[in-house]
């Protein structure tokens, strides 16, 4: 039996660890690119959402390269991510393909994460729930771990002084990952990297922006969705800081076991004020992460959505009172599988020249008022 | 002095008009409810809402600022769910929301949750929640709700009496038209479609005529969980109209950037093609206001339903 699974973002690296732990093989997808997303656009429904056309690619191309079994994270929101796995299996069983899928449902109480268990057991043989339970929390520990040097990347990009060192090291390090195999050899891989990383020479008394990525988690974490806003950011010399990551949102999903540690009530106390309730998808974290950032004095705040996502339209309508409100600058992105990556870019410049021209003034008010 | 309530004739009130209408008025309140949409509506809700927002949202922009003024309270109930273990959009559970941050000088919202996700329970909860705006005696509240719903109850009868046994007869040709309700009753947005078709000689029927009770025993037999109120009835409606195929067409009428269409036209269209030959067409509606499109479309799609019975059974097998 061969598993794949969806790509968003780093995810991968924890899920084929964690799969490759159990004793199955693992196909991860390629790296997402302009076929993936032509292959889902060919066959998702036309007003779909782009995570959903990007997924549907993942599938397709990994099938192509010999996998049988599908690994997917379904769960029932508000938002139509509950129906993405009917809707694929349709699509999937249309164009022929003869495959196994495996849904997993949200982790909402203890009895979802045994049912979780039992359908990992589905694929693995493995009988012993407590090697299961190891291996998850294995799991857990190298997403956080990969979210970790992940933030890393983006706190040091900005302040390099050889331009596109750090790039280097990462395309490095998405090689070794693909030649490790198990828990224990991608943590050493990991904890390499982030050693070589801290090696790299900065510049610690640049002036950096700082700008918090706020939105819909899969156009957050994604990088070829996002046409690598982050990297394009970081090479302007600003530091990025993403709210929602994969780690953080498995960590909300479960913190009512003792040892994880989530924001999220810190997040929803932010929120309060404008939005006291679940409308589905990351609507809430939008809000309540786009006002921490405020109060930590971050320069400007990107909101990121698919078009037609319709919890982060509820967000977007009240993103418009709390950037009056707490004076933070905040730039909307839509995204589409139209994007046109220079009117993108021409954008994101002209945003990040106002946050500089806006640091500038507000600097110079203090000097002129101490005065 | 009475008490005005406004409500926005958007989105749900075309389901529950009675019900709420006849509640507050029981109440002892004055109901206003907004003009029927036109240009002007159309207009101010498109520029003061975010442009992502579909069009039946934008609508209800639209009708809240034709009537703010008039009135002291604005009904706007934050609607999470109206059957268990179901959901509605999610633009509707964020909807006070919307409107308070895009819209300034608003009168008070009575912006109660109506969430019956897990239960029913909370109804009652809920009802008084709305009438302590207009009353503080619990038992008044309550008797005027039970009187708003029995006059809701009774007229929801008075369209299920046109049964489909009865539309057997008429030699005329039968247009399903499905969709959201906001979408189907508001003429101006739909461009009049239901009269246009009426207009060509076929019976119009809408997926409220079917009884409750089919929808719900045919949409169990969907494989795959429908956790949107609006999915379940539509996948029923259509595997209904599969199973008993006393339709000669259908025409689903959806918004652009509507998240619950992109899945359930989908969906829909897909079990119309695959179990059954019934002429389907999807008409997507948007903010331009151009008619002679779906005139067309609509003239085209009546035409081929009715030539279907004089040309398709002369073909001959052996071409």
């Amino acid at each position: 039996m061969k598993i794949t699974f969806p790509h968003m973002g780093n995810l991968y690296i924890a899920l084929k660890a964690i799969f490759e732990e159990l004793g199955v093989g693992v196909i991860p997808p390629p790296k997402c690119n302009k076929r993936t997303l032509e292959l889902g656009t060919r066959y998702s429904p036309e007003l779909m959402c782009m995570p959903f056309k990007i997924t549907v690619g993942n599938y397709i191309e990994s099938i192509e390269n010999g996998a049988d079994t599908l690994f997917m994270w379904g769960g029932c929101d508000v938002c139509r991510i509950g129906f993405y796995n009917t809707l694929q299996k349709d699509i999937l069983k249309d164009l022929g393909y003869d495959i196994q899928m495996i849904c997993v449902e949200p982790f909402e109480s203890i009895q979802q994460i045994k049912n979780f268990l039992k359908k990992l057991k589905m694929v693995s043989g493995e009988n012993n729930y407590l090697k299961f339970l190891t291996i998850f929390i294995k799991g857990i520990k190298l997403l956080n771990q990969v979210d970790e040097f992940e933030d890393l990347v983006n706190k040091i990009r900005p302040r390099q002084i050889i331009k596109g060192e750090v790039d280097k090291l990462y395309t490095k390090f998405e090689g070794e990952i693909k030649n490790v195999k198990g828990y224990k050899e991608t943590l050493n891989i990991i904890k390499q990297n982030k050693e070589k990383l801290k090696k790299i020479e900065i510049d610690n008394n640049k002036d950096v922006l700082k700008i918090g990525i706020v939105g819909e988690i899969y156009t957050v974490v994604e990088p070829f969705i996002n046409l690598e806003l982050i990297k394009k950011l970081g090479d302007m010399g600003v530091e990025v800081h993403r709210s929602v990551t994969s780690s953080e949102f498995i960590n909300e999903q479960i913190d009512f076991v003792p040892f994880i540690h989530s924001s999220k009530k810190e997040v929803h106390r932010a929120a309060s004020p404008y939005l006291d309730t679940e409308v589905g998808g990351h609507a809430r974290n939008t809000i309540g992460n786009t006002v921490l950032y405020s109060e930590k004095n971050f320069d400007g705040v990107i909101h990121l959505l698919p078009l037609t996502c319709m919890p982060e339209i509820v967000a977007q309508s009240i993103l418009f009172t709390v950037e009056k409100e707490k004076n933070i600058p905040i730039l909307k992105l839509v995204l589409d599988e139209m994007t046109g990556e220079a009117g993108y870019l021409t954008r994101i410049e002209a945003f990040v020249d106002l946050l500089k021209r806006r640091r500038e003034s507000i600097f110079n008010e203090k000097m002129l008022s101490r005065s | 002095m009475t008490v005005k309530v406004g409500i926005p004739r958007a989105l749900l009130f075309h389901e529950y008009h009675l019900l709420w209408i006849s509640f507050f008025e029981e109440l002892g309140a004055q109901v206003i409810i907004s003009e029927k949409t036109n240009k002007n509506i159309i207009g101010e809700g498109i520029k003061n809402t975010v442009d992502e927002a579909c069009i039946p949202v934008k609508l209800f922009h639209g009708h809240v600022l034709n009537i703010k003024d008039k009135v002291d309270y604005l009904f706007i109930p934050r609607i999470n769910s109206i059957f268990k273990n179901e959901h509605i959009c999610p633009k509707f559970c964020g909807l006070p929301e919307m409107i308070k941050n895009s819209i300034n000088d608003l009168p008070t919202i009575i912006d109660t949750e109506i969430n019956f996700v897990k239960s029913k329970n909370s109804l009652k909860n809920t009802i008084y929640e709305i009438g302590k705006y207009f009353s503080n005696d619990y038992k008044q509240i309550m008797s005027a709700y039970d009187k708003a719903y029995l006059k809701f109850k009774n007229s929801k009868r008075i369209i299920k009496e046109n049964p489909f046994s009865e539309v057997n007869m008429l030699n005329n040709k039968k247009i399903m038209i499905m969709g959201h309700p906001y979408n189907l009753y508001d003429p101006y947005i739909n461009m009049d479609s239901i009269d246009k078709i009426k207009s060509m000689g076929a019976y119009v029927l809408t997926p409220e005529m079917i009884e409750d009770q089919y929808i719900f025993d045919y949409a169990k037999k969907f494989d795959g969980r429908l956790y949107w109120t609006f999915a379940r009835k539509l996948v029923g409606t259509a595997l209904y109209l599969i199973d008993k195929k006393n339709i000669d067409g259908i025409i689903y009428v959806s918004t652009f950037g509507c998240g619950v269409d992109s899945v359930v036209a989908d969906i829909v269209e897909k079990l119309i093609r695959r179990k059954s030959d019934i002429p389907f067409m999807l008409v997507t509606l948007d903010e331009h206001s151009g008619e002679a499109g779906i005139n067309t479309r609509i003239e085209a799609f009546i035409d081929m339903v009715k030539w279907r019975d004089i040309s398709e059974n002369n073909i001959s097998a052996h071409g």
